[in-house]
């Protein structure tokens, strides 16, 4: 095969990895899948005939740590990107451990958090706001979770010396993840917590 | 298929700005927490009457310059191709649409219920 | 622009990639040309049993007071019916000629991400199979394919039935998404060189937007379903009246999905239509940025029409008028499209072939689909027309008429290019009037029955009514409509005759330049493109025809290694979702399990 022929195998019509379009895609879709959850919640918002109301169940000050936490575990994740794609492997490792630990404990929070309502009285068959509250959130924790997972995959690796700056563009991709379930919560925090 | 490596764009950030950034985001958030207390909290003061109609638009504008903060810088959309603010903001066009138009159907529905 | 095979040595090829024979290379295979003949086959026996549900369905209506079938069967029958029709035939077969064509007509050698491509089909291959083997269980959904709430709450629904369903349609919902993102990220990144956007052949623009189509619809059934399987399984009371639920937060739900989905299941029809009356006329399509803009807008106005499947159930008149409007706004780039296929037809040297047959066909049916269509727009009269035989009429002219014809079309066009072997002309227009005429005798008189009063979804009706004389005419049109596929069949397998032409047809596009049936690597060197049409340019510069574009060795390609971890990942996610109806949670466990191996093993395993 020439030269040109084998240049040609390998370009993209736009110069852009295929899998970060593809993530940013998945990205895309996924908005459509929080916005029904969210749309669900806030139809029902104040239409349950009985049980905990949000006012009476939802406590502003661990949520807000975990906010917190979250949106800087995004912080700490780009840290580590910049990390990677400078070679430099302990900025990479020790950031990338940091996200991973805010993003362990905000899920840890908020099974700390859904154990706790429990036992206050509002499971998912209480009323439309347990069956709509820890629908949206579960899911969101569910999204943070395999995040979590995702990242300590890369941890394993970057440990192993196997993330590379040429190989960088594995945590951009994880990072981009990542970053969505952050904005994810960005509007489910005052949406849910805030606005009663 | 594999690409060649991404083409590094101008005026990388630094992780100093990134920082910088972070600090903004755990500000904003603590006004969105400092504006519900002013407005719904038990230390809400003589100021909550009149902050109560503008709370939801209020909240509602802090809450989307954090997205915009992390999905602009955080995300890198700033830097990169616009192909991907495209693929991100469409969706999230459409997504306000379906979120807009449930509420009000919803709140019309029952208002004539 | 080579789309020959320039400076090539190789007289004698010496076979570098092996061919792969066997059950195992099926399983295995990564290759969208198999993948595409799989998800062919598959829904074509999908297509049959929806048909066959469809002739049992027409044999208790060809006499009033009918005993054929039990009430209960029937409705089984009738849900099943338009569940397999829309997502184990239409959307499937759809999907046989977005793996198929879509690398090809772009000039890849693969789409973008080939074993993701492997995963969707076995994902849908197991949804199908596990929505069909409720029949085994005497439990097939019963509720409608739409499945209103709160019929399908556990109160009223305690049967599996509606898990079945529920769950069924979530694993079919993955393995659209998954397509749905490579085909986006193929189309995008993968067109060869010169192929700007607005070079694409329109097959590939109309399948463009379905994809995004998929992406932003399918997400909101994901949650509707999710929210329904929460109720049946955790208890939720999303759908619970007595808790403040409300079952029509369902209908919005499923119809911000199912809008969109009519639309997924009519462009790529349109997309297949639009490449085929070109080559037949001998003329390039007429307004090829007129056919990509009306596209694009039909796919984005049917983001704003959903209730007007629910003008009946008192949103109000201010919802109805919008919902109304923007209805009848979409008549506009439909007709624009229209107009622009009558124009490609108009004027040109016509070459009246089997595929030309269906396609034209295609227009004067989904015309008349069409028409209906409008006619349910105007609020007031759908009062009328909703739940009766008038809006089945007008949903089998599009997706029959409209949907079926093209797709039929597109089997008599890209059959010699997929197989090697090319369908009988004579036969092939035996079973286009035999279609034509059974599908009219069929669902032409729905349009009477509708307006005169015929419920839908009911199992028998009284004599007496006026009923009787349009029933027993469209059960005898659907033996019609049987028979023609009777006829397609024997064309396929014993009247189709061996072709090695790589262009019968004299198309216009990039995978007649290729041998027939293509070799693994598609082109022996990825093509350059100049324009629109580029075979025909190509043609045009050599004053004529093009030599036979030799089979070669391959040597130095690279291809994609096979996998079986798509398959395991496919197994491992859709038990994840079964769990939930039968074992949860240690089978959903289970599949978690499986799926975390598939994943891992298959992110960690050479590519290439």
């Amino acid at each position: 095969m020439t030269a040109h022929a084998h240049a040609l195998e390998h370009e993209t019509s736009t110069g852009l990895d295929s899998r970060k379009l593809a993530i940013w895609t998945f990205i895309g879709s996924e908005c459509l899948f929080f916005a029904t959850l969210i749309s669900t919640y806030l139809v029902y918002k104040g239409k349950s005939v009985s049980g905990p109301t949000p006012a009476q169940i939802l406590e502003i000050p661990l949520v807000t740590f975990g906010t917190a936490l979250l949106l800087f575990s995004s912080l700490f994740v780009v840290l580590a990107l910049y990390g990677a794609q400078q070679g430099r492997r302990g900025m990479l490792i020790g950031w990338l451990g940091a996200t991973i630990f805010c993003g362990a404990f905000f899920v840890g929070m908020q099974v700390y958090e859904f154990t706790h309502f429990v036992h206050k009285g509002l499971t998912l068959k209480t009323n439309l706001f347990g069956s709509s509250f820890y629908t949206l959130t579960g899911f969101h924790g569910t999204h943070v979770t395999i995040g979590v997972i995702w990242l300590v995959t890369l941890f394993i690796l970057a440990l192993r010396g196997k993330l590379p700056p040429e190989k960088a563009l594995n945590l951009e991709i994880a990072a981009l993840y990542w970053h969505f379930v952050d904005v994810v919560w960005i509007v489910i925090f005052p949406v849910v917590y805030l606005m009663r | 298929m594999d690409a060649h490596p991404e083409k590094h764009e101008h005026a990388h950030p630094t992780p100093g700005l990134y920082a910088k950034i972070g600090l903004v985001l755990f500000v904003l958030t603590a006004l969105e927490v400092g504006l519900y207390e002013a407005t719904y909290g038990e230390t809400a003061g003589p100021l909550a009457e009149h902050l109560r109609p503008f709370f939801v638009p209020l909240l509602l504008m802090l809450s989307a310059a954090k997205f915009a903060l992390v999905a602009m810088f955080y995300m890198h959309l700033k830097q990169d191709s616009r192909l991907f603010s495209g693929v991100f903001v469409f969706p999230i066009i459409i997504a306000t649409v379906v979120i807009v138009s449930l509420i009000v159907l919803f709140a019309y529905h029952y208002s004539i219920a | 622009m080579a789309t020959t095979v320039a400076g090539h040595p190789h007289a004698a090829p010496v076979a570098a990639h092996a061919e792969k024979t066997g059950l195992w290379s099926w399983i295995t295979t990564v290759d969208h040309k198999r993948i595409g003949i799989l998800y062919g086959v598959t829904a074509f026996v999908f297509f049959l049993i929806g048909g066959i549900e469809a002739l049992l369905i027409r044999i208790q209506l060809g006499a009033p007071d009918n005993t054929f079938l039990s009430p209960e069967l029937y409705n089984q029958l009738f849900t099943m019916h338009g569940t397999t029709m829309i997502f184990l035939a239409v959307m499937p077969l759809s999907a046989m000629f977005f793996n198929y064509l879509i690398p090809l007509m772009i000039g890849a050698r693969d789409v973008a991400f080939p074993r993701l491509n492997a995963f969707s089909y076995w994902v849908f291959l197991i949804g199908g199979l596990f929505m069909n083997a409720s029949f085994l269980f005497g439990a097939a959904p019963n509720q409608g394919w739409f499945g209103y709430a709160n019929l399908t709450s556990r109160q009223y629904s305690p049967g599996l039935n509606v898990d079945f369903w529920t769950i069924g349609l979530q694993i079919l919902g993955i393995a659209s998404l998954a397509a749905a993102v490579n085909f986006f990220v193929t189309i995008v990144n993968l067109r060869c060189r010169g192929m700007t956007l607005m070079r694409m052949p329109m097959f590939v623009w109309m399948s463009f937007i379905t994809q995004i189509l998929l992406l932003l619809a399918f997400p909101v059934i994901t949650v509707a379903l999710i929210l329904l399987m929460f109720d049946r399984a955790f208890g939720t009371t999303f759908f619970v009246p007595a808790a403040g639920g409300d079952p029509l937060l369902w209908q919005h739900l499923f119809w911000i999905f199912g809008h969109p989905e009519v639309y997924i299941l009519i462009l790529p029809a349109f997309g297949i239509v639009s490449e085929i009356l070109p080559v037949f006329s001998r003329k390039p399509l007429f307004g090829y940025a007129a056919m990509v803009f009306s596209g694009a807008f039909i796919a984005f106005l049917g983001f704003g029409v959903w209730s007007h499947h629910m003008f009946a159930v008192h949103m109000g008149p201010f919802a109805d008028a919008v919902f109304a409007l923007g209805t009848m706004l979409i008549a506009i780039p439909t007709g624009v499209k229209i107009f622009n296929w009558l124009g490609t037809v108009w004027g040109g040297s016509l070459r009246l072939t089997t595929p030309m047959y269906f396609a034209l066909g295609f227009i004067a049916m989904f015309i008349i689909g069409g028409l209906s269509g409008v006619m349910h727009s105007v609020a007031p009269h759908d009062l009328q027309q909703t739940d009766t035989y008038f809006i089945v009429a007008h949903f089998h002219y599009v997706l029959f008429g409209g949907s079926i014809f093209s797709l039929t079309a597109g089997a008599y066009y890209w059959f010699p290019k997929m197989f090697g072997r090319i369908l009988d002309e004579r036969l092939g227009k035996v079973h286009f009037w035999l279609m034509f005429v059974g599908f009219n005798l069929t669902f032409f008189p729905m349009h009477f029955l509708g307006l005169n009063g015929m419920p839908r979804r009911v199992y028998t009706y009284p004599a007496g009514l006026g009923f009787e004389f349009w029933n027993q005419v469209e059960t005898a049109g659907s033996f019609v409509l049987a028979a023609s596929f009777l006829v397609f069949l024997y064309n396929i397998f014993v009247r189709s005759k061996r072709t090695t032409a790589a262009d019968p047809w004299d198309g216009a596009t990039l995978e007649w330049s290729i041998p027939s049936p293509p070799q693994e690597w598609n082109f022996a060197e990825l093509p350059t493109v100049h324009g629109r049409d580029p075979l025909w340019e190509a043609k045009r510069a050599r004053g004529g025809s093009l030599p036979e574009p030799p089979r070669v060795s391959g040597a130095g390609i690279h291809l994609p290694n096979p996998s079986y971890w798509p398959l395991v990942t496919a197994i491992g996610a859709s038990t994840v979702l079964i769990g939930i109806m039968v074992g949860f949670p240690w089978v959903s466990i289970a599949g978690g399990v499986v799926l975390f191996v598939g994943v891992y093993a298959w992110a960690f395993e050479p590519a290439h």
